[in-house]
């Protein structure tokens, strides 16, 4: 059995090794992220040369500056990929961290912006991540934007979003167009079903294909190294994801 | 050398007092002891994000604004009396985001009057920030706007390290940006582990680790002094401890008995 975490993983494996986005040879992962720290972890272990800096990572942190020195790299330009999640998402790809209701989270305040509204400007590319696919997450327009997903020319940015990851698809996005188009879903998923549970309006071809299954090599890669790396970090995933042969 | 009762004593009601995150280096202790001794109306700054030492001073009636860019128990999820003081209207929130909070502290450790940072414009953080200014970038021919974030020296920045020497040299590892913070605050107080016998900045090894004196006003002694928040690779993150806090702390009488038996060590009835 495949657990939806293990998809995901994969999913956002492929995102990060697709050809036609710029090239990640140094990944930064900020906290409470273990879905896109096992995909990093899975790009590294099937052998691509990348840079992985775990911002939360305990023993081995690679930072000697804490988190001002991811900044630091990234507003140099030296992360080429980060990911970025939120209470809200827009089909603008605009980001809301902070909360619903009067300023600044009246009706319910989420934790706060943390890096995205420097970020998500400075990394040539963003993955966006969020399990939970509702419209309460997957907004027309988000109550409050903590960091845009499109800038005008006389405002530096680097990049913005390559894709949305969520629990039922995966959305790419047009920076042009400033869209999102409806790209892979997830076993069990119909387009109907994402159109009913997605807020925004975005584009969709009349075929769209399944996200693929993980391959035998990558789930013996996620359950073997790559759970005995994230295993000081990431405890309670690890044992609710990896080791599952007592529920199954 | 002082007490930790002495040196929440010397934390005067309204100050603006700047606590790194659960991941670097927080004084767990001074905070639970900032509680006993009853302050109010701090000014809390989250360096740049804060967690557990917030949320139980939030909620014990300790905080009238936080200047932070999240406020979060990590994997233990959102912190509760945080949400519910928001909600309630009870604290000014002053969001931000991180690496604005770093040149904010930078701008003040340089003595210079601002600090540059890309990013932010388009963010509605911007809008309620007054004190943050778009500028075009005056060493640009072309259309360039930058925002502009004033120096930031806060009132007392307070952590927990592992050790200090006698001439209040303080070894906080690889998080060195407790150093910037020491550097730009007016006052810096210290927890420690325990005490290092010798000068910390005569050893090649751990003088890249160590702030000096300097800077430092006091340092207390407060074993276990993170506690529950992981210190280093002396002891590991105590989820259960959050987990419970967390449950308990969703309404006021909740985090209040948490409190009196955690803070106050009193006996509660069951």
């Amino acid at each position: 059995m495949i657990a939806l975490e293990e998809r995901l993983a994969v999913a956002l494996a492929e995102l990060i090794l697709d050809p036609a986005a710029p090239p990640a040879r140094h990944i930064a992962v900020g906290a409470a992220s273990p879905i896109p720290a096992a995909a990093c972890w899975l790009v590294a272990k099937r052998g691509h040369p990348v840079r992985l800096s775990l911002l939360h990572k305990r023993s081995g942190n690679p930072f000697t500056e804490g988190s001002r020195e991811l900044f630091d790299l990234t507003g140099q330009g030296r992360i080429d990929l980060f990911f970025l999640g939120g209470g809200q998402i827009d089909g603008q790809a605009n980001l809301n961290l902070l909360g619903t209701g009067a300023w600044p989270g009246g009706t319910v305040r989420f934790p706060g912006s943390f890096g995205s509204a420097f970020m998500y400007f400075m990394c040539p590319r963003t993955i966006l991540f969020r399990e939970e696919h509702s419209p309460r997450v997957l907004v027309d327009r988000v109550a409050h934007i903590s960091a845009p997903g499109l800038s005008p020319p006389d405002v530096f940015r680097r990049g913005t979003a390559q894709a949305l990851v969520t629990g039922r698809c995966v959305f790419s996005f047009d920076a042009e167009r400033g869209r999102f188009r409806l790209q892979s879903l997830h076993p069990g998923e119909t387009a109907a079903g994402v159109r009913a549970a997605t807020g925004f309006d975005y584009d969709e071809a009349t075929e769209v294909p399944g996200t693929p299954d993980p391959t035998e090599a990558d789930l013996a890669l996620l359950r073997g190294p790559i759970r005995a790396e994230m295993m000081e970090t990431y405890p309670a995933f690890c044992a609710r994801v990896f080791d599952r042969k007592a529920a199954a | 050398m002082i007490t930790i009762e002495a040196m929440a004593a010397s934390v005067p009601d309204g100050a603006m007092l700047a606590l790194p995150p659960d991941n670097s280096l927080p004084s767990v202790a001074l905070a639970k002891a900032l509680v006993r001794r009853g302050v109010r109306n701090l000014r809390l700054l989250g360096v740049p994000v804060s967690g557990f030492a917030t949320d139980l001073l939030i909620g014990a009636g300790c905080v009238a604004e936080v200047q932070s860019s999240a406020v979060s128990l990590g994997e233990a999820g959102f912190a509760p009396r945080f949400s519910a003081a928001i909600r309630a209207g009870s604290i000014v929130m002053r969001d931000a985001t991180c690496p604005a909070i770093h040149a904010m502290l930078q701008a003040a450790e340089k003595g210079v009057p601002f600090m540059p940072l890309r990013g932010l414009i388009g963010s509605d953080i911007l809008l309620h920030r007054p004190d943050w200014k778009i500028v075009q970038n005056p060493l640009s021919d072309v259309p360039d706007r930058i925002v502009l974030l004033p120096a930031l020296s806060p009132d007392i920045a307070a952590f927990h390290a592992v050790m200090a020497d006698r001439d209040g040299n303080v070894w906080l590892g690889r998080r060195r940006e407790c150093a910037t913070l020491a550097h730009a605050s007016r006052r810096v107080l210290v927890t420690v582990e325990r005490f290092f016998d010798g000068n910390l900045l005569e050893d090649e090894r751990l003088a890249p680790g160590t702030i000096s004196g300097t800077y430092v006003e006091a340092v207390a002694l407060a074993e276990r002094g993170a506690h529950p928040v992981a210190l280093l690779d002396e002891y590991s993150f105590d989820a259960e401890y959050v987990a419970t806090y967390a449950r308990a702390a969703q309404t006021q009488a909740g985090f209040d008995d948490w409190c009196a038996r955690e803070v106050f060590g009193r006996a509660v009835a069951a």
